[in-house]
Order: structure tokens, then sequence, then C-alpha cells
């Protein structure tokens, strides 16, 4: 019993975990009593200070220690509260907490990803992609610039809170630009699709720095984007 | 200067009862009181971006959407209805329904605002919610819990839904009472018919980033504690059940 449960979670951890590299040093792994997995705050590689003046250091601080925690802090209580209404057999209690899931989970994922997808610009942030995505990205869509060009558009263009994506479509082997709502993941779209890039379009990731200019934001943001995470990705995706 | 607001409800009710044909000029209107009138819960750095850029833009991005388009020579009320287009929303859409909802936003709140209400709005959220206490709990997990960007309402439901325009139409209850709801980005309750708006807050994090930064809840509170203007609820729900009489 207690071998089955151990590799239960070894083999959850192992599927979390899938989308990159080990979440940083401090992702500590905490677990309940009754064995379920509890999430922390990843650490970033960089200090908040270091993608300026692209993105602020207060930005910066206030959306990774504030908004990223609050998604994991409720996504450890949803999935806390899913784990009782499994146990229990409650069916509604399981599909009332899909919502939570959805936002506070994608919340999680999404801004993992987010925070490797920036690096500073000392580290290579901004640098062209190169290897097989830079040929990717010409093959799909002409070049760098308009996909730069079409990542802007659809980001500045996306009504209230969301992300827009780079991502790989595995089925179909090519790259898509798409958009979602709110904190719902890329793989919300489709159950093919791999996240290259996502840029986070809600107002706290730039309001203090760039306020009501959504375009601006994404202008900077190339400058401090790490092309290497979203390459390595690709390359291992793809293969 | 909450008539601004019944201007609005009264509109809805014309467009519905005789469909008039007003050449409608979209205008930005201030707020009924200085930019720095809500200091210091709500800052005037504030107002200045969130009625003097977010709002002007919307007024803006209407007008030009709007112009040579079969839309043109609508009310506001009307574009919105229409352009929801029963959740398949058009491009007009979002513009429009967010100017009418600044206009509205700007007339819940007043200088030296909050407290409770009185009266017949009392004695209706009493009825309709258990107590006032229960009310703002409700209102407040509302605003609180909208994913994203939105807002929450108070609002008179007069009316059964038809059921016409409405994608996912909230769950029908009983008619002629106060009803707590919330809505995603720029849709607001005329969409969804029989609604009469009485009190909202803007939820979208620029209403509230330079003076709470995340703490929305913390926002929420302060708002129903000192910036709401009881008066003006009270003035559209006497016009709300005139209306819908």
């Amino acid at each position: 019993m207690a071998a089955r449960a151990l590799l239960t979670r070894k083999t959850l951890a192992s599927v979390l975990r899938k989308d990159a590299r080990p979440l940083g040093v401090g992702a500590a792994v905490a677990t309940h009593s009754r064995g379920l997995h509890v999430y922390t705050l990843p650490d970033l590689e960089y200090d908040y200070g270091a993608l300026e003046p692209a993105i602020s250091g207060e930005i910066m601080q206030l959306h990774h220690q504030k908004h990223h925690q609050t998604y994991i802090t409720n996504y450890n209580k949803a999935l806390e509260q899913l784990q009782d209404a499994v146990a229990k057999a409650d069916s509604s209690a399981v599909v009332k907490l899909q919502a939570a899931i959805k936002f506070n989970g994608g919340g999680h994922i999404n801004h993992s990803i987010f925070w490797k997808n920036l690096a500073p610009v000392r580290e290579g942030g901004g640098e062209p992609p190169k290897g097989s995505l830079g040929w990717a990205i010409d093959t799909h869509f002409g070049s760098f610039e308009a996909l730069i060009q079409k990542v802007n558009a659809e980001g500045a263009a996306l009504q209230g809170s969301g992300w827009v994506w780079l991502g790989l479509d595995k089925e179909l082997k090519r790259l898509v630009v798409e958009t979602t709502a709110n904190q719902d993941p890329l793989v919300t779209k489709a159950p093919n699709l791999i996240p290259l890039l996502g840029i986070d379009v809600w107002e706290h990731a730039y309001y203090l720095q760039y306020k009501n200019v959504r375009p601006d934001y994404l202008k900077n943001i190339w400058k401090v984007i790490n092309w290497k995470y979203a390459n390595d990705v690709y390359e291992k995706e793809s293969s | 200067m909450a008539s601004l607001g019944l201007q609005n409800v009264a509109g809805i009710n014309l467009l519905f009862k005789e469909g008039p044909k007003v050449n409608a000029k979209f205008e930005l209107k201030p707020p009924p009181y200085p930019l720095n009138g809500l200091e210091p819960v709500m800052s005037q750095q504030t107002l200045e971006f969130h009625w003097g850029k977010h709002h002007r833009t919307y007024v803006e991005n209407l007008k030009k959407q709007v112009v040579g388009t079969e839309l043109d020579g609508k009310s506001l009320e009307e574009i919105i209805v229409t352009a929801y287009n029963k959740g398949d929303i058009l491009p007009a859409f979002n513009n429009a329904a967010q100017v009418w909802n600044h206009d509205f936003f700007w007339e819940c709140m007043k200088p030296g605002g909050g407290g409770k209400p009185s009266g017949e709005l009392l004695e209706l959220i009493e009825r309709d919610f258990g107590s006032f206490e229960k009310f703002l709990d409700e209102f407040k997990a509302a605003a609180a819990t909208q994913f994203g960007s939105g807002w929450a309402w108070l609002a008179y439901k007069a009316s059964k839904l038809d059921g016409e325009n409405a994608a996912n139409p909230p769950s029908a209850d009983e008619d002629n009472k106060l009803v707590v709801i919330k809505s995603p980005n720029a849709v607001n309750p005329l969409v969804w018919g029989g609604y009469y708006p009485l009190l909202t807050i803007d939820v979208w994090e620029h209403a509230y980033y330079l003076d709470f930064q995340n703490r929305r809840p913390d926002y929420i509170s302060v708002f129903m504690d000192k910036l709401v203007s009881w008066d003006a609820v009270s003035s559209r729900l006497e016009q709300a059940k005139a209306l819908s009489a």
C-alpha cells in the first residue's frame, strides 16, 4: 500500500514536471499527511530587478510573490477539497471544483512557464532563437519579425485578461500563435498543443509600468525573452 | 447626478418599447465629481488613467467602429444588445458595453459614500438576501471570485428571462427581486434582458491596481464601506420598478 502511494506520487510529480526542467532549487516538495502533493512557489533564476528596464523589479516581485503565490495557495486548497470530495464520492462537489482548479492550476502552470520564458539581457534575453526553432519560425511565419508582429497584434487585441502563446502543434507538426482567456493554459485550446512561449497580458503583468498601453509592454518584452528555453522545449517535443 | 444611470435604464426600456432612432453621439462623460473627489480611497491617478485613458479609449474606438456601419445612429444600449449577438459577440460589443459600464460605474460612487442604504432599497435587500450583511457578503464574494476581468452587479430582476439573447443565462430565479450577478470582461446584465442594473463594481485590474495592487478584496471592501452612492442605487431601483411595472 505504501509502495503504491509512493509510486503514484512520483508518477504524478513527473507528469506535472514534464513541461520543463525542475522548477528551481527552492521548489521544495512538501506533502500533506495524506500524501497529497503540495505546490510551492518556484524560485526565479534571476533577480526581480534583472529584467529592467523592460519589466520593473516592482512588477516582477508582486507578480511572483503575490499573484503566482495566490494561484498556488488556492490551487492547493482546491486540490485538498477535491481529494475530500472524491473520498466522499461527492460528484457534485467534484464538478463544482473544476472552475477553481482550472483557474488556479492554470495560473500556476502559466506563470511557471512565463518565468522561464524570460531572461536578463546579459544572460541572453532577447537574442533571437537559434537552432531548429529559428528555422521553424521562418517556415511558418515568414520571418522572426512577422511572428513578433502577429503575437503583438493578438496580445493587444485580447479582451480582458489572458495569455498569448507560441505553441507547437505536435500532431500537425507546426507552430501556432494562440490566445487563451484568464488563466486557461494552452492545453485547453487543444490537447496536442505544447507551450513554447507564453506572454502574460493580464494588467497585473504591466500596469504599474505601462498603465493602459499594453502594446508598449508587448513591444518591450521581446528584449528579455529567453529563446533558448523555447528552443530547448521545441527540440525536445518535435524530435 | 444619479440621473445619468437612470437615463440609461430608461433608454433601454424605450428601446424595447418604442425603438427610438435617435442619432447617438458617444461622448466621454466625466464622473459627477472631480478626479480627486474620491481620494484617499480611490486616487486621482487611478481616475486619471481609468477615466482619462481607458474609458476615453473605449469611446474613441467605438466611434471609429460604428461610423458608416449599420450600427451608426443606434443608441448605446441598442448597440450593446445587437452586438452581443447571443454571446457570439461582434466587434463593437466590447467598446460599447465598456462605455456604458464605465458611465454607470462612475455614478455608483460619490465622495463620502458607503454606509448603509435606507428605505425601500434596504427593505428589499433584507427581504431578498436575509440582511444587509448577507448582501454585502454575497456582493463581495461575487466581485472577488470573478475570474479575470469583469464586473459584479446588484440588479433588479424584473421579468422572466426570454433567453433569446443569452449565452449561458444566469439561473432563473423568481421575478421582481434583487439579485447579485457577475459578468466577464465587458458583459453587463443588459444583454440578458429583464435585468435593471442598480450597482456595479469594476474588477478589471486597472480599476484598482495603482491603489491596491493584487489586493482585490481590500478594494472591494473599501468600495462598499466608503464609495458606494446608495442614493444613486435607490433612485435606480425606483426607476426600475416604475419601468417594469
